[in-house]
């Protein structure tokens, strides 16, 4: 019998390196970088947008792994791998999805454009949230895992062509109004904003793993639960 | 392995000719689009010119979804894909033949319905009629193959039908914008190296998922 629905130490000590991280990032981006000169203060919404944009990519590719790694081995660990690391990457996107227009409307003065980056994160949005409308439908575990593996892989692999798709059909309506950059200003980035945002985005890396951790204990307790229910209703 | 994949097709397309379900839903369903478009928007040439190329696509997609639904719905009464199953042969015969047939019910739709566009909103169309035949084909071979796919996946639950446009639109983004660039290029007159980049972009998605479903329909279709 697997124990790994219970928490150890290793997660208490991963949530107070988080903890610690995410202080040390909040002074860093508040206090020590200075504010940009064109954007003012909502260029500090940046070192979050960047650092969840980048989580969320990181959790649907754990998405993929884990629901090959099932396909192939059939261990229900990696389906509950796979749903927590999903379920997260939908929050870190709906994040990239809410402080993007923010940041947008006062750096472009638009809440939204059809650029892109941005289109395919919405993309991304509802192929992950169609995922787990999948994990919500009305099925056995074993089908449940095994389709939204299946799933999980088609959507990932998709993702690239979407990204194509949308970047030739902007080019073709518009011209390209923004920087190439990764950060879109334009311009370079100042050392310690860079410093800065490569500690936010560990932050958050840190953080989506101490989340997972969580998420991977409540899937398994949620599988202990049914198999309780199960040999309850077989005993009776 | 031929005369299996002629044997699921063959199915179909007679179980189709008896009960005539999905071709007439499918055709009734785009017939309305075209109604409903005609009330919801001023349609004025120029107007029109910029929005029929969508409005195919809108009305080739909805009503696919409702042909796709019915695919493998059908093969649960009387646990008929049980049945199926039990062919002596790979399991990906049937996801080919259903893709075939439901190809060819699409299609069907497709060659009274594009023209019915043109009449209805006294469209004079003057393009490449066989690159529009082209574009059309290669998408709906595409929107076909992953829709079959997909509703072979979603059919297991019991809200299939709820869930199949939800899970298939995302997916099908590429090949909707690739569709919808590529068709009204052709409706202002362009040639095929206009619309080379959007043809070649939705071949590529036609063969990615062509193959990875041929991949994977064997774990869809597990007992």
């Amino acid at each position: 019998m697997n124990q790994n629905y219970l928490l150890g130490k290793r997660h208490n000590i991963l949530g107070w390196t988080t903890f610690f991280l995410v202080c040390i990032s909040l002074y860093m981006i508040f206090i020590v970088t200075p504010t940009d000169v064109r954007l003012g203060i909502v260029q500090k919404i940046f070192y979050f947008h960047v650092a969840s944009a980048w989580n969320a990519f990181f959790a649907f590719f754990i998405v993929f792994l884990t629901s090959i790694m099932y396909l192939v081995k059939r261990d229900r660990k990696y389906d509950v791998i796979a749903v927590a690391s999903a379920e997260i990457g939908v929050i870190f996107t709906t994040i990239v999805l809410t402080t993007g227009p923010i940041w947008g409307r006062s750096s472009w003065n638009a809440w939204w454009v059809w650029e892109p980056r941005l289109t395919t994160t919405l993309i991304l949005w509802f192929i992950y949230i169609a995922y787990i409308m999948i994990r919500m439908s009305d099925m056995e575990w074993e089908k449940k895992s095994r389709l939204s593996a299946v799933f999980g892989i088609i959507g990932f692999i998709d993702v690239p062509i979407v990204f194509m798709a949308i970047r030739w059909w902007n080019t073709k309506l518009h011209p390209v109004v923004f920087g190439e950059g990764t950060d879109q200003t334009g311009g370079g980035l100042d050392t310690i904003m860079l410093y800065t945002l490569i500690l936010s985005v560990f932050t958050f890396t840190a953080l989506y793993f101490y989340l997972l951790q969580k998420g991977i204990a409540i899937g398994n307790m949620r599988n202990k639960v049914d198999e309780i229910k199960d040999n309850f209703k077989n005993a009776i | 392995m031929i005369n299996a994949l002629k044997a699921v097709i063959w199915k179909d397309i007679i179980m189709e000719y008896k009960t005539k379900q999905m071709t007439s839903s499918m055709l009734v369903f785009s017939g309305l689009v075209i109604v409903i478009f005609g009330f919801a928007f001023e349609l004025s040439i120029e107007v029109l010119h910029k929005v029929l190329p969508g409005m195919i696509w809108v009305a080739m997609i909805f009503s696919s979804i409702l042909g796709l639904n019915r695919s493998f719905m059908l093969e649960k009464n009387n646990d008929c894909m049980q049945g199926m199953l039990l062919l002596p042969c790979d399991r990906t015969i049937i996801f080919l033949g259903k893709f075939c047939a439901n190809f060819l019910f699409v299609l069907l739709t497709q060659i009274i319905i594009v023209p019915g566009f043109f009449v209805f909103f006294d469209y004079r169309f003057q393009g490449g009629l066989g690159l529009l035949v082209l574009i059309l084909l290669v998408g709906t071979i595409g929107f076909i193959a992953i829709g079959t796919f997909l509703a072979a996946l979603a059919s297991n639950s019991r809200m299939s039908d709820m869930l199949l446009p939800i899970i298939l639109f995302p997916i099908t983004v590429p090949l909707i914008i690739a569709g919808v660039q590529s068709t009204s290029l052709i409706f202002q007159g362009q040639g095929f190296d206009a619309i080379s980049q959007w043809f070649y972009l939705m071949l590529v998605f036609d063969v990615i998922f062509l193959v990875i479903p041929y991949m994977l329909f064997d774990y869809v279709m597990e007992v």
